[in-house]
């Protein structure tokens, strides 16, 4: 017997409606396909501040958070940054609640000497404002610029490199944090791959760290990055994060949120099709409908610029790992679907936002990234679909890029895909000039780019995908060349793009959609 | 081994040919050479903006024949003092360390309208390695007011690029440039990785066109 949230259409199913960037699609499926839907919303907590208090004085495997205060001590605070959830959460955003009750603790025990780092890594610096939706009026108002800011990971002095792992890993971690008394990190757990010991050891590293693990052997190693026993990523990070842990004294806040990415009166996008109430179903009509006759930035409006409703389902805080254990079991509870069976063709829809494209547009290269990154990579057990399948997702692909946000993404896309598609041949030949243009860096340290290693990780962020695909084909795209640029093949429709399918899959082929946003993994048994 | 090659005025200081220019005329042997000179330029203002209007070589060559007449002696022992006052104060707060990563890659050359004997200065001050620069002529230790061939201004700063480029070995397509005005296309169209600071709307929009970085580098 199938799970309730897999759903066999047959001949008489409504069509499924998908994403295809920020506009939503009516595809006819043949009977037969199965369609994974996302488990509904966790419950949340009902009061998150008595969770956020019991965390902090009952830690896992620690000592009370108010036991490790002394006055006098200089304590870092990490946060994670925009990049999770998606999209941003309304406020108060989680992250401010913990940084409240965990100022006011500071303050109670004397601790003056505080400082916090929006933990970016080599993603691009966040605005003020962004910050501020993050931490609150009070706290950005008290602590912006000074005691408040984003890593950077170019600074010359503002990097430590404290050793190197029995794999040779280098672990280069911000210097105000390495030289504090006391990092607290401030989680928001979006999917199974964030927190943990990713949160200090790639959160506050720079790119000699990143080294280690982002790139395209690491990556092809890693089934899923999702599924961290079997990521190579995931286990190298590790590695880096007990080492920092040996020598730093880190205490660690990890907040869970449920799938409400809509509001209820959206309940429908995560709906069956068949299922929908007349209401639900006009409602959805009038979506779609509106988004097809809207100009671009109005939908990106609609979706960027409304955040979502999540409830938080869990607060688990002190040694990393203990708590991380915690963190994951509540993630996998809300995303989890089983599934029984590989699909020679796997179809999704591909929304219109990554973790790298908060407040801007989800360009070609993240298209590459949701596509054979993070929507391949929604499974755990086995791949959704079988090595050599095929997969067909619905986006525009259209060429435009944030030139702020993305500058060094353009040329990539526009320069070095041209040269070749091999992840490797990319890693060897041109990342270490790329990542060392000093106009780039410059964006990245006063600017609000992405660092220039940044465009050569979300490529290899597809390269287990890469691996494991035969075809890749591209419904809806407005134009022939970037996906060719990308590997894909293009199709009009998505019957189409599914008799092509066909010619390379075995007879009656298993066809399989994954029906996102909102967020869901399979955990497929084979 | 790339180079960087970079425009001044605009690009890494705020100034423009004119400040330095002030300060040489305001620090004439008397205050009543001061005026004079003074005098003489504001009336020569109008034919200065139409001729930046034109081409900038043209400004180049009307605006260096305001030093007709200053003696050599008198142009180097002001220099340090210019270039504290004028330029040292006026450079982007971020100037230094974009110099300085620019030359962990390789050589760094300043390519510009001003004068050479202030751009040593400022290339000393940054750690560049090179300047591309205008040279006044001098007979008899003082200033003719015309300034020596090749005039460094528009087009001639792409030629004198890739003749440095030629002589030290550099291959243009892993050379750098960088600058803030239209009038700089050709010198960074001449390179593999252009990029743009503070542009100027023209340069701006064409840069935007292109996907070529922009900076945004901040007053002092």
């Amino acid at each position: 017997m199938t799970h309730p949230l897999v759903v066999t259409l047959d001949k008489k199913s409504a069509p499924r409606t998908i994403f295809a960037g920020d506009k939503l699609v009516e595809v006819a499926m043949p009977a037969g396909t199965r369609v994974i839907y996302p488990r509904p919303p966790l419950e949340p907590l009902k009061d998150v501040d008595a969770a956020i208090r019991y965390a902090l004085n009952h830690p896992e495997n620690s000592d009370p958070l108010h036991a490790k205060l002394r006055p006098g001590m200089k304590v870092v605070i990490a946060i994670d940054d925009i990049s999770l959830p998606l999209p941003p959460m309304r406020r108060p955003d989680i992250r401010e609640r913990v940084l409240t009750i965990v100022l006011q603790m500071l303050s109670d025990y004397g601790v003056e000497d505080v400082e916090m780092i929006i933990a970016t890594s080599v993603h691009r610096r966040m605005t003020g404002p962004e910050v501020r939706h993050i931490v609150g009026d009070r706290i950005f108002n008290a602590y912006w610029p000074k005691r408040l800011y984003n890593h950077d990971a170019e600074d010359p002095k503002g990097m430590k490199e404290i050793g190197t792992t029995e794999e040779g890993e280098v672990v280069e971690l911000n210097r105000k944090a390495v030289e504090s008394d006391l990092i607290i990190y401030v989680n928001l757990n979006f999917v199974p791959m964030d927190g943990g010991h990713k949160s200090v050891a790639v959160g506050l590293c720079g790119y000699r760290s990143l080294l280690a693990h982002h790139n395209p052997k690491t990556m092809r190693q890693c089934w899923s990055y999702m599924d961290p026993p079997k990521s190579a990523l995931a286990t190298s990070v590790t590695r880096m994060g007990r080492l920092a842990n040996k020598q730093l004294n880190v205490f660690t806040i990890e907040t869970t949120v449920n799938n409400r990415m809509f509001d209820r009166n959206l309940d429908f996008l995560s709906k069956n099709e068949d299922d929908l109430s007349s209401t639900e179903k006009a409602g959805l009509k009038a979506l779609t409908y509106t988004l097809s006759k809207l100009p671009q930035p109005a939908r990106n409006a609609i979706f960027q610029k409304v955040p979502a409703p999540y409830g938080v389902t869990g607060v688990f805080a002190g040694e990393t790992e203990a708590a991380h254990e915690k963190t994951m079991k509540r993630g996998y509870e809300q995303y989890l679907v089983p599934i029984k069976g590989q699909a020679d063709i796997l179809v999704t829809g591909v929304p219109f936002i990554s973790p790298y494209n908060v407040n801007s547009f989800l360009n070609p290269l993240l298209v590459q990234v949701m596509v054979q990154g993070y929507l391949f990579n929604l499974y755990r057990g086995a791949p959704l679909v079988k090595k050599g399948g095929t997969m067909i997702f619905t986006h525009p692909c259209t060429d435009q890029f944030d030139e702020n946000h993305h500058a060094p993404y353009i040329e990539f896309v526009h320069k070095l895909l041209p040269e070749t598609r091999d992840a490797m041949e990319l890693h060897k030949r041109y990342e270490r000039k790329f990542a060392s243009n000093p106009a780039y860096i410059q964006m990245y340290r006063t600017g609000n780019a992405y660092h220039p290693a940044h465009p050569f990780f979300m490529w290899y962020w597809g390269e287990a995908g890469r691996q494991h695909m035969g075809r890749v084909i591209a419904v809806g795209a407005d134009n022939e060349y970037i996906p060719k640029l990308l590997g894909y093949e293009t199709a009009r429709t998505m019957g189409e793009a599914l008799d092509m399918a066909r010619e390379t899959a075995p007879p009656s082929p298993e066809i399989t959609m994954l029906h996102v946003a909102p967020m869901l993994m399979a955990d497929v048994t084979v | 081994m790339p180079a960087s090659y970079f425009d001044v005025d605009g690009t890494l200081v705020a100034t423009n040919l004119l400040h330095p220019t002030f300060f040489y005329l305001a620090n004439q042997k008397t205050p009543l050479h001061s005026l004079g000179r003074i005098a003489n330029a504001l009336v020569r203002g109008p034919s200065l903006f139409a001729a930046e209007v034109w081409d900038r070589r043209l400004f180049n060559e009307a605006l260096f024949s305001l030093y007709a007449g200053m003696t050599e002696d008198r142009l180097l022992i002001l220099a340090d003092e210019a270039f504290d006052t004028v330029l040292r104060r006026s450079l982007f707060q971020e100037s230094k360390a974009l110099v300085q990563r620019c030359r962990e890659n390789g050589d760094v050359v300043l390519v510009s309208g001003a004068l050479d004997f202030l751009m040593t200065r400022l290339a000393k001050h940054l750690g560049a390695t090179g300047v591309i620069a205008n040279k006044l002529e001098i007979k008899d230790g003082v200033a003719t007011g015309r300034i020596q061939r090749p005039v460094v201004a528009g087009p001639e700063k792409a030629r004198l690029i890739r003749e440095h480029a030629a002589k030290h070995g550099h291959d243009l397509a892993d050379c750098s440039a960088y600058s803030d005005s239209y009038s700089d296309i050709p010198m960074l169209s001449v390179v593999g990785h252009p990029a743009v600071v503070n542009p100027d709307l023209r340069l701006g929009r064409l840069a935007k066109s292109y996907g070529w970085p922009v900076l945004a580098l901040t007053p002092s």
